[in-house]
């Protein structure tokens, strides 16, 4: 156990080291979790670093560049959010390890901006008081204040400034113009910020000197001479929360929402992929018919267009997942779902903490992993990261939509299902059992059956705003655009070549690839992949798969296009699989990455959070032996039931 | 004066103590920064079902959700719901 929380320790410093600019005097925004510290950055910097409504969303040290009016060159970091200078989990030992300058790679920060949550001062101004004892200059953001207005919690700065002996401004993070007099004090010299102490040395130790309810004493003293002593809980979301943590009715919206989300996966994607698919067979007959035959026409449109043409008609699928996460993270609904299912997972040897790091981790293994730093038990950390690759990640979702298309037929099920919908439904639920089957595993193998800790804040409801949800759907089909364009073009023409050459040999009577690499590759790869029921096309398709999955299906597009005689063009890889492969095959190949046990950068960060190859290398060991042997269940069961 | 994990739904309670428990002695420091502090105003504010556990707790004007085993280290008096007064 110890061990294991040493490591972490180690890890996570060596994990956050951040490229170190020479110039410019260093500002860290420091506060509670979820007090708008991120949406602050973004608006200084021009970042554009996630924001959500729950604690807990930041968790490593994040730089920015800032240039005051003045033509001051800042750089300003963001921090994990921290409820005390006592770390309990491993985000929060970032931010502590900051402003002790014991941060590797970064020196210990100029000046402090302490946000607070304005419709929270009893408890943010705690911390505020615990940053001052360090010594290091700092100022008040009072954030939020957009919210406490509404409220009625109106805040005399200049008193509270008076009180606290610092630089109090106020600020509302998500607006353009929201940190008009925070900017003005960034100009200020470092003096203004109470600057006795800009030189004071890091403390010896981070253990408070002073208790917490002598903190609280004095918040207290202040809330009073302030006229805020009055607790202004925010009554709709009490009302809100009746329905939704409602034994029953809050689980059947909780079941409502995930499962409107994969109807409409598919309900409302079709439209826009058949514009992106005509699109790129536009594109393809264009080339084909401008260019003469001959290699040049044969990579840009087998090989390019062809492989990045099958992935890009994804994108509005998606997009429309993203759609569904980025409501519910930025309502404050998640944390509400956490509650809903701690009991479940709970069975498993887990608790409701896991659920945030288990969630993103739908978009993609790598924010999951990472998000588990927010748990404090080591033990439900680790297993958290073990498991975060069975949840299915976005970058399966267009082998998935691939297999289900050509394969599922498109009919309504009891009058209101999708059955494609439905499919897809079940292959996400199928991930999510059999993380919870490992995770019994290791909860038979390794608990010891003590209460594991909870504490876990319910933020106020915010309506999600139009803008914040615009941006994270251009981030993520910026990002998504960014993959195409990058590792997925290079690898399909990687991939490309390897399926054309060496060319066959004079006289030959089959397709030219399988005289190429590839071909002998696959043929290499299908012994192992054969009794799961996988041909030579496939074999070879999973292996540029582990440097990004989505490969899977334009490394398969490739390989058909060049296998095909004469001039159908590769766009028809839908019907094209559908006459070649056995139910049996898809059925398996489908179950196949259910455990796609080979992302390569997830096993990086899992080496990176873990701080060695053990627990990469247990993860790809175990997630391949349960890969296989799924398949080999469900092919010989598919055969047996006459789908071979 | 009972733990707060035998409050009933929706009654003002005021923390007298925060114990530590044996088998997690950080949980004593843990509750008090989120701002268990004796003296403050805590509610129940609903409960998992099946099971009764975890809870959700109001504080000061944030809310919590917080294991049984967790609330059970609050010690807690009865407060007038209308009144405040105990
Ligand atoms: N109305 C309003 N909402 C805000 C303001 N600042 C932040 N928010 C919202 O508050 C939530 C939390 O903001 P973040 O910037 O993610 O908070 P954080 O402090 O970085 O949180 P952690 O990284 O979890 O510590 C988001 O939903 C923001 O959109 C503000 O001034 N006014
Ligand atoms: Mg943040």
């Amino acid at each position: 156990m110890s061990a294991c929380h040493d490591s972490v320790r180690r890890d996570h410093a060596q994990s956050a080291v951040v490229h170190v600019h020479r110039g410019g005097p260093l500002v860290a925004l420091v506060g509670n979790p979820n007090c708008g510290k991120t949406a602050l950055f973004n608006v200084l910097t021009g970042s554009r670093q996630k924001v959500a409504n729950y604690a807990g969303v930041t968790v490593e040290r994040k730089e920015g560049r800032y240039l005051t009016a003045a033509g001051k060159a800042l750089r300003v970091l963001d921090l994990p959010g921290t409820y005390s200078l006592n770390p309990r989990s491993p985000d929060e030992q970032v931010t502590v390890d900051v402003l002790m300058g014991r941060a590797r790679g970064e020196k210990r920060p100029d000046r402090v901006v302490c946000v607070v949550d304005a419709t929270n001062l009893r408890r943010n101004l705690r911390l505020v008081l615990a940053v001052k004892r360090l010594g290091l200059p700092c100022v008040v953001a009072l954030n939020m204040t957009d919210l406490a207005a509404r409220r009625g919690i109106h805040v005399d700065v200049d008193k509270l400034s008076l009180e606290l002996g610092v630089p109090v401004v106020k600020t509302v993070a998500v607006r353009k113009d929201g940190a008009t007099a925070l900017r003005t004090l960034l100009d200020a010299p470092a003096e203004a910020w109470r600057g006795d102490a800009v030189h004071t040395p890091a403390p010896e130790t981070d253990a408070p000197a002073v208790t917490v309810e002598a903190d609280h004493d004095t918040v207290q003293r202040i809330l009073v001479s302030l006229g805020l002593d009055v607790h202004a809980p925010h009554t709709l979301s009490d009302r809100i929360d009746r329905v939704v943590l409602h034994p029953v009715i809050g689980m059947v919206l909780l079941m409502v929402v995930l499962f409107l989300m994969f109807q409409a996966v598919f309900g409302w994607a079709e439209a826009p992929m058949g514009w992106i698919e005509s699109a790129t067979t536009w594109v393809a007959d264009g080339v084909t018919a401008a260019l003469p035959n001959g290699w040049m026409r044969s990579l840009l449109v087998d090989g390019v267009i062809a492989g990045a043409g099958v992935v890009l008609v994804f994108l509005p699928q998606i997009l429309i997942l993203f759609f569904f996460i980025l409501i519910l993270e930025e309502s404050g609904y998640l944390p509400r779902a956490a509650f809903m299912l701690d009991r479940l997972m709970g069975s498993v040897g887990l608790s409701g903490r896991s659920f945030i790091p288990l969630l993103s981790s739908f978009a993609c293994a790598i924010p999951g992993i990472m998000a588990a730093r927010t748990i404090a038990s080591p033990r439900d950390r680790l297993v958290t990261i073990m498991i975060a690759p069975l949840m299915t990640c976005s970058a399966r979702l267009p082998v998935y939509a691939l297999l289900i298309g050509a394969f599922i037929p498109k009919r309504d099920v009891a009058g209101v299902f999708e059955l494609q919908g439905l499919v897809l439904f079940g292959l996400y639920v199928a991930g999510v059992i059999s993380a919870m089957g490992i995770a019994w595993l290791a909860k038979r193998l390794t608990t010891r059956g003590l209460p594991r800790p909870l504490m876990m804040e319910l933020p106020t409801y915010h309506w999600p705003t139009p803008r914040n949800i615009a941006i994270g759907l251009w981030q993520r089909a910026s990002i998504f655009l960014k993959r195409v364009g990058g590792i997925i073009l290079a690898l399909t023409v990687v991939m490309w070549f390897l399926a054309s050459f060496p060319a066959p040999p004079a006289g030959a009577t089959g397709p030219a690839i399988e005289y190429s690499l590839a071909g002998t590759l696959g043929r290499g790869l299908a012994t192992i992949f054969e009794p799961i029921g996988f041909n030579w096309q496939i074999s070879v398709a999973l292996v540029p798969g582990m440097a990004a999955r989505e490969v899977a299906v334009s490394a398969l597009g490739t390989v058909y296009a060049l296998s095909a005689s004469g001039d159908d063009t590769a766009q028809a890889l839908t019907p094209l699989i559908a006459h070649s492969w056995s139910l049996a095959t898809a059925l398996s190949l489908l179950t196949w990455f259910v455990f796609a046990p080979q992302c390569l950068s997830t096993l990086a960060t899992v080496k990176r959070e873990t701080g060695g190859w053990k627990m990469p290398l247990v993860m790809a060991g175990y997630l391949f032996g349960l890969a296989w042997l799924a398949c080999f269940i469900v092919y010989h069961l598919a055969v047996a039931a006459g789908w071979g | 004066m009972f733990t707060l994990d035998r409050s009933d739904d929706f009654q003002l309670c005021r923390i007298e103590r925060i114990h530590t428990p044996e088998h997690a002695p950080e949980w004593h420091d843990w509750l008090q920064e989120l701002g268990f502090i004796p003296g403050e105003k805590v509610m129940l504010m609903a409960r998992a079902r099946p099971g009764g556990d975890p809870l959700v707790v109001r504080v000061g004007s944030s809310t919590f959700a917080l294991r049984c085993a967790e609330a059970a280290c609050i010690e807690v008096t009865l407060l007038d719901n209308a009144t405040g007064a105990a």
